[in-house]
């Protein structure tokens, strides 16, 4: 499988990122360049990193949306191509209008950054089918800008569609319903703000994170 | 031309920042603030002729998050 990770100035889990897709799919990524305005022809898998592309300026996630690849991006998450936006790429995906809501400040005020508990609220994605429905997992996160704010309407929309993927087991950001990943309506789209790529091997201090790239690599090559 | 941009967070909208803001006046024995709400000024320098359209563009499309902010542009000549 052609995978692809799109790398800003001022991501930092990108390289993360490759090493646990190459280690799931046993194929490196493509590192694709901000500033290219094509993906590698026949791309099945699109990865945001986590970091702080632009330095956040002006809203965490904002100049990223923006730049060139980001056409590209929509482009073939319109065609239903897999994205998978970690962290920074949550950020990037909703001011990119990929996902609804924004990211803003912790609650706390504080940069949260520590394994929390995650329940799995749906086994009906590509992204969480090796996960059961209900399922407590444990994964890091590391974060400024976690707290996930939509209006009422929306939340409801998210639930009542089933496209809350994941939630916190506990206090973390202030994130509205202690929603930590969502889906798009069809589907092949995931943002969410724990790292997955952190909780790859038994090394890593567990290993919760492998079965959501597992279940993409499933999905894909079918 | 310049313009000025205010880019304010929607009511109702949680603001940790006036939060912590708001906190730090009350350390400070500022008594009687009653709430803080933190935003944004963006200056503009445009090329004289810059209709409204594209300036509201410009804050549509890039300054403002319209999902959880507001804008109000200035325009001085």
């Amino acid at each position: 499988m052609i995978s692809a990770v799109i790398v800003f100035p001022g991501s930092n889990c990108d390289r993360d990122l490759k090493v646990a897709i190459e280690a799931v799919t046993g194929r490196a990524p493509a590192m694709v360049w901000h500033r290219e305005m094509e993906l590698p022809a026949g791309t099945g898998l699109i990865a945001i990193p986590g970091g702080f592309s632009y330095g956040d300026y002006l809203r965490s996630g904002a100049m990223a949306a923006r730049s060139p690849i980001m056409q590209a991006v929509t482009q073939a998450a319109g065609r239903g191509v897999p994205v998978l936006g970690i962290c920074n790429g949550f950020q990037v995906l909703t001011e990119a209008g990929l996902l609804p809501g924004a990211l803003m400040r912790n609650a706390g005020l504080h940069f949260v950054c520590r394994i929390v508990g995650l329940k799995v609220e749906t086994s009906q994605s590509i992204f969480t089918s090796f996960y059961s429905a209900g399922e407590e997992i444990v994964i890091p996160v590391a974060h400024h800008d976690g707290n996930y704010q939509a209006n009422r309407e929306t939340l409801d929309r998210l639930e009542g569609d089933g496209r809350v993927a994941f939630r916190y087991t506990g206090e973390v950001n202030g994130s509205a319903r202690s929603i930590a990943g969502i889906l798009n309506t069809s589907g092949n789209v995931l943002g969410m703000m724990p790292h997955p790529e952190r909780a790859l091997e038994a090394a890593h201090g567990g290993t919760d994170g492998r079965r959501l790239f597992e279940g993409l690599l499933e999905a894909v090559a079918a | 031309m310049k313009a000025r941009v205010f880019v304010t967070l929607k009511p109702g909208v949680l603001d940790p920042q006036g939060k912590a803001i708001h906190h730090a006046l009350d350390g400070l024995g500022f008594a009687g603030v009653n709430d803080v709400r933190a935003g944004k000024l963006i200056e503009l320098d445009l090329a004289d002729g810059t209709s409204e359209a594209d300036i509201e563009a410009m804050c549509r499309q890039l300054l403002a998050n319209t999902v959880i902010e507001n804008f109000r542009v200035e325009q001085a000549s």
